[in-house]
This record gives structure tokens, C-alpha cells and sequence, in this order.
């Protein structure tokens, strides 16, 4: 089940150009962007490990796809995401945020059902890929 | 309409037919590249040498841009350069101006200067350069890479020295990226030339190397003239035949350092004409703080020691 999180996520996937004109459209907004990654796929997890580190002080986006490549061959099972931080005061947060990579094949989420007092069921959802430790998931 | 009218201002990505016929004048009025020749004409003095390269790699890209639309395929020529000269030559201010023209001309595409040295891109400890020398080289992605003094980054001295881990780094990246950024490397005649003989890998990977002559006593005059001008003040009549005399005395002198020297010592003199404005006391007009007095150039230092007469 391919996973939709963050802006363009029903879109096919952007091409390197594509990414390299939405990173333009943050640099333009004066936002920071940066690399983060991570490998449980659950839509609650939102603190991913970042990359190297945010890129402030950046003026075009052939910087960002430089370490884009170097995380690809790193982490090439991974999901990498690029996040714009808008720093104007009371703003202070990612503005963008959208995948640019993911893994070959996501095995999706399973309902598990908890029965409770009465009649009650309590729904959770539960990825698949995080049945394997940390690192160890998406080696197919 | 015939194919030669049209052909400077399509941009369909067709290329033209074989014989049809591109006016080079249209372009070269279109990219506005007289401006940055006026620009570079008014604002720096002299530095011959460094015009005329200045004006081959404009030719070469526009050319360049020409003949792709013939669709004649060649690779985007490099454009990393290193600059050569005695301190004060205008090193750092060409390379300032290099990024604004390469910009105009469209070869980078930001035209910002990252201007850095070697602590900027050495580390302290193991691991610690590769990401310090990344970081800069991001920051100057679409702009020109500036390395002041580069050949402090080789050390020869020290084996284990973390400059070699920067220079490979630098190497690899002005070779994959060549369309992204442009490097400048500056430095002193001699000692950069140490430098390329222990690198050769960064002299052949450098296309342009422009040496920066020494400024004579009237393109000085010439500075301090433009220099004034931007900070308006400006010299009375007997002020500027005195600074010609200071020149000439400063040039004999150690540690001549061209327009820095020239710099230095009109700050020196608004220090002397404020002083002495304020000692006077009274009040004081427009035209009083606007000018330097003949007695603030010669209260100078260099006025004390003896002439040497050039035989």
C-alpha cells in the first residue's frame, strides 16, 4: 500500500527536476529546507531522523540534491522526505513537506480491534514493516 | 518571415536549419552584456589582463549559447579560475564582480559569492572536514565559491594535515558539478604556484589563470579618485598634487600593498581632517567636510623619510 503522507503524495512520484523546482519554490520563500528519513511508515511517527544537518544559508537547490543523492545510496529502502521550515517569527514550522523516496514495496498497515467493557472496540492501526526491528525493515 | 529575423529569439528547443543565419549582434544586445563592460571599465582601474579574459569568456558563452541552438553539441565549458597577484590588486573585488557577470551571462544561476578561507573548510578532528568542506560548497551551489589564499589549505609541513581531505573533496565536486557552481581560487604569485605543483590534479582542473598586475601611480590616483568619491569627500587642488607625491614615496616603501595601501591611508587622512576640524572648532560648511586639505595628506608618515630617486 503505497502511503500518503505530506504534500504531492497522490501524485505519481516527482522527478529529480520536479523536486529540484519545488526545493526552489521554499528557497524563494526564504524557508530552510532539509533531509529527513526514516523507515516505520506510521502516519503518528513525525519526527523522522534528519540527515546531515538543515541546510540554512542556502540559495539554489543543486545543494540539497547533492545530499539527496548521498541519502539515497544510504538509506535507498528508507523513506526520505524534504521539509521547508519557515522560520518568520510565529511561524516557526515546516511550511512543505513531501517524499522523495520510498521503499520498493510497502506492505501497509493492518486494523487490529481491541475488545473492550461492554461492546466497545478500540481500533489501532499497525504497519507491517515494523514487525522487524528498527533497520532490518524493507530488505525484499 | 524569414529564418534569419526569428532565429535570435526562438527558444523552442528546435534546432535551426544548417544554413540558416544567427545575427550576433542582436544577441550580444539582448544579454545585455555591454553594461558589465561599461560596469567593469568604470568602476575598476586598469587590470588589463583581467578585462580581456573577462571579455573572451563572455564571447565564449554567448557563442556558446549560439551554437546551441544549431544544436552543435559541446560540453558547458569550465569556468573555474584562479586569480594571482601582489596583495591589493582587486583579487577579491573581481571575484565579487565575477559572480554578478557569469550571472548575467547566465552560467550560474543564483550569482552569489561564498567567500572562505581555509578554517572555513578544514576541520579541527578526524570527520570533522568532510561535512565542514560540504557545507560551504552547498552554500555556494549557483553562486562562485571563493577560496581566499587557498594554498593555506595544502600543508606540506604536516602529513596527517586534514587540508588534503578538503582539496579532494573540492576536486571531486568541481568536476561532477560543474554546471552548478564556480570556483575561484586567490592567492600570491609564488606561493600558488607551490601550491598547483603539489596538486596538479587542481591545476588542470582550473581553465582560467588570470595574473593581477600591479597598479601604477596613476591608476592609484585613479583609485583614490573613485575611492573619495563613494565616501564624498574629495581633495582640494594642492591635496591631490600632495597624495600624487605621497604614491610615489609609499610605492618605495616596504609592504606596499596597492589599493589596500591606498585604502589605509585615506582613512587616515578623514581621521587627520576630522581632527582637525573639530580642533578648530567654529562652525564648518558642506564644502569643509567634504574636503581633505593638502596638510591632512602631508601630515603623513611617509612625508619623513627621504625620497630615493628611482637611478
Amino acid at each position: 500500500m503505497r502511503i500518503t503522507q505530506g504534500t504531492f503524495s497522490f501524485l505519481p512520484e516527482l522527478t529529480d527536476d520536479q523536486i529540484k523546482k519545488q526545493v526552489k519554490y521554499c528557497l524563494d520563500n526564504g524557508w530552510a529546507v532539509n533531509l529527513e528519513y526514516t523507515d516505520d511508515p506510521h502516519p503518528r511517527n513525525t519526527y523522522w531522523e534528519m540527515y546531515g544537518q538543515p541546510m540554512f544559508d542556502l540559495k539554489d537547490p543543486a545543494g540539497l540534491m547533492m545530499d539527496l543523492e548521498e541519502c539515497r545510496k544510504t538509506f535507498p529502502n528508507h523513506y526520505i522526505r524534504v521539509t521547508a521550515f519557515d522560520s518568520t517569527h510565529q511561524w516557526e514550522t515546516p511550511r512543505l513537506s513531501f517524499i522523495v523516496n520510498r521503499p520498493p514495496s510497502e506492505p501497509g498497515f493492518q486494523v487490529t480491534r481491541q475488545e473492550c467493557e461492554g461492546r466497545k472496540i478500540r481500533y489501532t492501526v499497525h504497519s507491517y514493516a515494523t514487525d522487524q526491528p528498527e533497520s532490518q525493515r524493507y530488505r525484499n | 518571415m524569414s529564418s534569419a529575423e526569428d532565429a535570435t529569439n526562438r527558444d523552442d528547443g528546435q534546432p535551426l536549419a544548417d544554413d540558416a543565419r544567427v545575427d550576433l549582434d542582436a544577441v550580444f544586445e539582448e544579454s545585455r552584456i555591454q553594461e558589465v563592460f561599461d560596469q567593469l571599465d568604470r568602476e575598476l582601474i586598469g587590470l588589463r589582463p583581467v578585462k580581456t579574459r573577462i571579455r573572451e569568456i563572455a564571447a565564449l558563452l554567448l557563442v556558446d549559447h549560439v551554437r546551441r541552438q544549431f544544436n552543435l553539441a559541446s560540453d558547458t565549458p569550465t569556468l573555474h579560475m584562479c586569480f594571482t597577484g601582489n596583495p591589493g590588486t582587486g583579487k577579491t573585488t573581481v571575484a565579487e564582480r565575477m559572480a554578478q557577470i557569469l550571472h548575467k551571462l547566465d552560467y550560474v544561476r543564483e550569482g552569489h559569492l561564498v567567500s572562505v578561507t581555509r578554517d572555513d573548510l578544514v576541520g579541527q578532528y578526524i570527520g570533522h572536514t568532510a561535512p565542514k568542506t560540504k557545507e560551504v560548497i552547498k552554500r555556494a551551489m549557483g553562486g562562485v565559491l571563493f577560496i581566499d589564499e587557498a594554498y593555506y589549505l595544502y600543508r606540506p609541513e604536516n602529513e596527517r594535515d586534514y587540508g588534503q581531505e578538503s582539496i579532494e573533496i573540492l576536486l571531486q565536486v568541481m568536476e561532477n558539478n560543474r554546471d552548478d557552481l564556480v570556483v575561484i581560487l586567490a592567492g600570491y604569485k609564488d606561493r600558488m604556484d607551490t601550491f598547483f605543483e603539489s596538486n596538479p590534479g587542481f591545476r588542470s582542473r582550473i581553465a582560467h589563470h588570470i595574473d593581477f598586475p600591479d597598479y601604477s601611480p596613476d591608476e592609484l590616483g585613479a583609485i583614490s579618485q573613485l575611492m573619495l568619491a563613494d565616501e564624498n569627500y574629495r581633495f582640494s587642488d594642492e591635496a591631490r598634487v600632495a597624495f600624487d607625491e605621497y604614491i610615489e614615496r609609499r610605492m618605495q616603501q616596504p609592504h606596499f600593498a596597492n589599493a589596500r595601501s591606498i585604502r589605509n591611508a585615506l582613512d587616515r587622512m578623514r581621521l587627520r581632517q576630522a581632527k582637525r576640524l573639530f580642533e578648530a572648532r567654529g562652525s564648518v560648511t558642506r564644502k569643509d567636510l567634504t574636503t581633505l586639505e593638502a596638510d591632512d595628506v602631508r601630515a603623513s608618515r611617509v612625508f619623513a623619510e627621504p625620497l630615493q630617486t628611482s637611478d
